[in-house]
């Protein structure tokens, strides 16, 4: 199969970034609906997948789209779908299915604002459903939060390599801003999914000769094995928030007003950052890159000395709870945020943070 | 005396977990004698979807995936042309085919996507406890239409096998019953050529399957196969709609 074509430093937007990235994490597969914005992400795949000698299919719904991601999961190839906030919601259904079969695979969610149909507006709206749940029944997906567009490109090449470790669907939540923007990257060495080992478990004619048949199924015959699958999906979940819990703590070491934000709210929190410690503040940011599995001891580990945090979100207040169980009552938390649209400023934030600390009114 | 069909070799041996009378022992064997005849067990995969015709994975010994209800044309999708090798099929019941697989249905069958679907039509919801299905015939009672299907309001049975066989996608077509030793035989032939359809000419091919639910349709076995001929068939005629 031929590889990429793009030079390995180019000026990209985000969304193509994350396409370009995922061929060389190896993707030979995509399927998707399209849906604003994100659709440079399902376009591009559209030129460059054929090119590469793989499938493109723009299908018929984000629950075909799924489905079918589903289904070359189980041939143990790699796969991914892309989709914003209602066709993700359509989509909860497969990954519910991908999580309890344990299949592999990409998901994009570069998300919409408010709930329903919303607007193409950024927003961070999707925190719960991504990280909480979102389809039926106890699991987790792996989730990553890219702050710029060097991290669409690298993020979705590593998160092949992650959801084949752990074989469980991993997602990429952007918002609208992150998918457009655009900004010089430096692009990741292509894999050859020729030279990828081919699954033990896989379905399919290429996966032969092996002795025995496979099963992928998302559950069992009898209630003593759906308890034991639920309880090795959970012993899973507790290894991978072992090993890959991930994020960016800058100017922390001796804040005393730590932010917390993710995505691109981070990206304005940390102009924050510099402007309060400009001003004599120390203030600190603290980034999950992992929404799941959360920072939870990082932030614990904070909140025993600092005077507070401030979580910054384009929501109504959604990781903030997380923020919360993890400080332990031991630190006040605030909030600046909303959902719709509203993109905090770094003045906003620093204001914010000062009125926390008692120094100016909010 | 002479042995003419033995026990399919794909057959796991574990017991059909299914009620006295229904069709789905009867449809499963012969989907494992034409694997058997047509040497595939090797590289065939079974898409299973949700109502009985789940449990078909545990009597064939081949590769299986397990898709969400009525999404098993789009796992098959995926599966073959990720797999272009393997012969990939589908086993689905009317609920799941024809009701909330509509239009997975419908679009892999305009793709013309290589796979061959073994549609199972009893007519009716069977594992969830008989309600109405796109397939129920009118006047039919079920359990949540207990007067009987009335068109005014729940409108008329869907012809899957026509309705399929219009789109140009698909490579083989055909209704067939299983209710008799000589339909049976019929049968065999079209399961063995919706698998051909996908062999040999990269088609689309289904074969629909008149079958009955006896007891769903609270009626005995011998019964519900006397039911099959007076009510299934006039309004589900059989025959091949469709052969590029």
């Amino acid at each position: 199969m031929k590889g990429p074509e793009i030079a390995p430093r180019t000026m990209m937007k985000g969304n193509e970034a994350l396409a370009e990235g995922a061929l060389r994490g190896g993707c030979r597969f995509y399927f998707g609906y399209p849906i604003t914005p994100q659709n440079e992400l399902l376009e591009y795949m559209a030129v460059h997948l054929p090119r590469c000698g793989g499938v493109f299919l723009q299908t018929e719904s984000e629950l075909a789209a799924i489905s079918m991601v589903y289904g070359v999961a189980s041939t143990g190839r790699r796969a991914m779908t892309s989709s914003s906030s209602p066709g993700i919601s359509l989509m909860q259904e497969g990954i519910s299915y991908l999580a309890s079969a344990e299949l592999p695979c990409l998901i994009v969610n570069i998300t919409r604002g408010s709930p329903g149909l919303g607007r193409i507006t950024p927003a961070q709206s999707d925190y719960f459903q991504a990280v909480k749940g979102g389809g039926h029944g106890d699991y987790r997906l792996i989730v990553l939060a890219p702050v710029g567009v060097q991290e669409m490109a690298d993020f979705a090449c590593e998160a092949f390599e992650l959801a084949e470790r752990y074989r469980a669907p991993v997602m990429i939540l952007g918002d609208g801003i992150v998918g457009q923007m655009m900004e010089p990257v430096r692009l990741p060495c292509p894999v050859d999914p020729g030279e990828t080992p081919v699954a033990r478990w896989a379905v399919g004619e290429w996966s032969r000769p092996r002795a025995r048949r496979n099963l992928v199924l998302s559950a069992p015959l009898t209630d003593p094995e759906l308890r034991q699958m639920n309880l090795d999906l959970q012993e899973k979940y507790h290894r991978i928030a072992q090993a890959e819990t991930r994020y960016e703590a800058y100017r922390t070491e001796d804040a005393e007003m730590v932010i917390v934000a993710f995505g691109i709210a981070a990206r304005l929190s940390m102009e924050a950052v510099d402007s309060l410690r400009d001003q004599g503040v120390r203030a600190g940011l603290l980034r999950p890159i992992t929404l799941w599995p959360f920072p939870s001891r990082a932030l614990e580990d904070l909140s025993g000395r600092v005077l507070g945090f401030l979580v910054v979100e384009m929501n109504e207040g959604q990781m903030v709870e997380d923020v919360c169980a993890c400080s332990l009552g031991r630190a006040p938390v605030g909030f600046l945020g909303g959902g719709g649209g509203f993109v905090p400023t770094p003045a906003q934030i620093a204001k914010r943070a000062l009125s926390m600390l008692g120094g100016v009114p909010a | 005396m002479r042995l003419v069909k033995g026990r399919p070799r794909c057959l796991t041996g574990a017991g059909f977990l299914y009620c006295p009378g229904c069709h789905h022992g009867i449809v499963l064997r012969l989907v494992a004698e034409t694997i058997d005849e047509l040497g595939i067990a090797a590289k065939a995969v079974m898409v299973t979807s949700i109502g009985c015709s789940v449990r078909c994975w545990t009597n064939l010994d081949i590769d299986a995936c397990q898709g969400a209800h009525g999404r098993g044309l789009a796992v098959a999708t995926g599966i073959k042309r990720a797999s272009p090798g393997s012969v990939v099929f589908t086993y689905q019941g009317d609920g799941d085919l024809a009701a909330i697989g509509m239009a997975e249905t419908l679009h892999a069958a305009a793709r013309g996507e290589a796979v061959t679907v073994i549609f199972v039509n009893n007519a009716v919801f069977g594992a969830t406890g008989g309600q109405m299905a796109p397939t129920t015939l009118l006047g039919m009672k079920t359990s949540t239409y207990p007067e009987g299907r009335d068109a005014r309001h729940t409108g008329y049975p869907i012809r899957v096998a026509e309705l399929l066989a219009s789109l140009e996608g698909v490579t083989y077509s055909a209704r067939v019953a299983v209710n008799s030793p000589a339909r049976v035989r019929e049968a065999s032939r079209a399961v063995r050529k919706a698998f051909l359809a996908q062999m040999d000419k990269e088609g689309f091919g289904i074969v629909e399957v008149l079958s009955a639910c006896p007891v769903n349709l609270k009626l005995s076995p011998v019964e519900a196969l006397k039911w099959i001929d007076d009510a299934m068939i006039p309004c589900f005629p059989l025959g091949v709609f469709q052969e590029r």
